[in-house]
């Protein structure tokens, strides 16, 4: 799939930027793009770096126990073949709960060890698993608790109520996590290809 | 309100003061998980660079606003406003590119107009989908994604959808 959309994405801006006379935009952004994957890719490394190791900290004192423990009715139904002490399972349940808290830096590294984990698990098959889909979709949906960059950025432009938006999020992610699950759920029986 | 401020050292607090009444030897165990960490943040790097350097490729030749255009009438058939809907399509490929979008909106309309509402709630609702997609299944040997980016796209779907709805009923419009 990423295979189509990488090709799609690059045709179709190539196309345009010839139809369009953006050409010499757009061979800018190659550079300009490439030095910003540089940029985000450090700052990741050091994140990931800085996260990785207080996770093993949080794990060898028992922390992570303690918060595998309060989401894992819930975890074990959406991943039913990842057991429950599995190294994979920890890795899910720490980026739920750093998404669920709004630590979106520290939630990225644990997502993508948890991926790694889930493909190992998927002897790493060209194919992803329902689990690694399962995660994913989680992930795309976002199910933070409290919303605090838009809060920030509408206080910023002025409003008198920037947090009156808290509940209508709560209702739309929840609404949008369940058809994501529910579809996840559906589309997976059909025949793996 | 702001809570969240306190959830890291928090965390990072119970993780240290966990594992040293435990006796272990938090230092080690620190460098440990890095050097897992700086492995995988390596790895990733060929794929992220080519999935950013293709969305920024897309949003500049103007093929987005193309994509915007030609999706004007099925979006104001779902009640969605013509100027949260590209809001709502840029969040899926660019965290930064809607963010900026949404700014314009809020300097535009007013965060505590209908259409400011929306477009807070739709970014509120949502994930920058394609960028997670490109993160996540870049640290695994899959080619084929499935029903991922079907699935993940019907979501986003729905915060557009639903978010605009609830705006209607919570501020009306």
């Amino acid at each position: 799939m990423l295979n189509y959309i990488w090709s799609l994405l690059v045709i179709t801006s190539l196309v345009f930027s010839f139809t369009t006379g953006s050409i010499d935009k757009v061979c800018d952004v190659i550079t300009s793009g490439a030095q910003r994957a540089v940029t985000l890719s450090l700052s990741l490394l050091g994140l990931m770096c800085f996260w990785s190791g207080i996770i093993e900290i949080a794990r060898e004192g028992g922390l992570i126990s303690f918060f595998e423990s309060a989401i894992s009715p819930l975890t074990n139904k959406l991943f039913p073949s990842v057991s429950e002490k599995s190294e994979a399972m920890r890795a899910i349940t720490m980026n739920i709960c750093a998404n669920l808290l709004g630590m979106g830096n520290a939630a990225t590294p644990l997502g993508i060890k948890a991926m790694h984990l889930l493909d190992e698990k998927n002897s790493f098959s060209e194919s992803a698993s329902d689990e690694m889909c399962m995660f994913v979709i989680i992930n795309t949906a976002s199910i933070q608790l409290i919303p605090t960059t838009m809060i920030s950025l509408r206080s910023l432009a002025g409003s008198s109520a920037p947090q009156e938006i808290c509940i209508p999020v709560w209702i739309t992610s929840a609404a949008a996590l369940f058809i994501g699950i529910l579809s996840a759920k559906i589309l997976e029986r059909r025949r793996k290809i | 309100m702001n809570f969240s401020v306190y959830i890291i050292p928090i965390f990072i607090f119970a993780a240290l003061a966990g594992a040293l009444l435990h006796k272990k030897n938090v230092f080690d165990t620190f460098l440990r998980g890095g050097k897992d960490g700086i492995q995988t943040a390596v790895k990733i790097f060929p794929s992220l660079l080519a999935l950013i350097v293709a969305i920024e490729m897309f949003t500049t030749s103007g093929a987005l606003d193309a994509l915007t255009a030609l999706l004007a009438k099925p979006c104001a058939l779902m009640h969605i406003p013509k100027e949260v809907f590209p809001v709502s399509l840029m969040r899926t490929v660019s965290g930064s590119g809607a963010m900026a979008m949404f700014n314009d909106v809020l300097s535009s309309h007013g965060p505590d107009s209908f259409i400011g509402r929306c477009a807070s709630v739709v970014m509120g609702g949502s994930e920058t989908t394609f960028y997670t997609l490109a993160v996540y299944f870049a640290a695994t040997n899959v080619k084929k994604t499935r029903h991922c980016v079907p699935a993940a796209l019907l979501a986003d779907l729905t915060v557009a959808v639903v978010g605009c709805a609830v705006c209607r009923v919570f501020f009306g419009a």
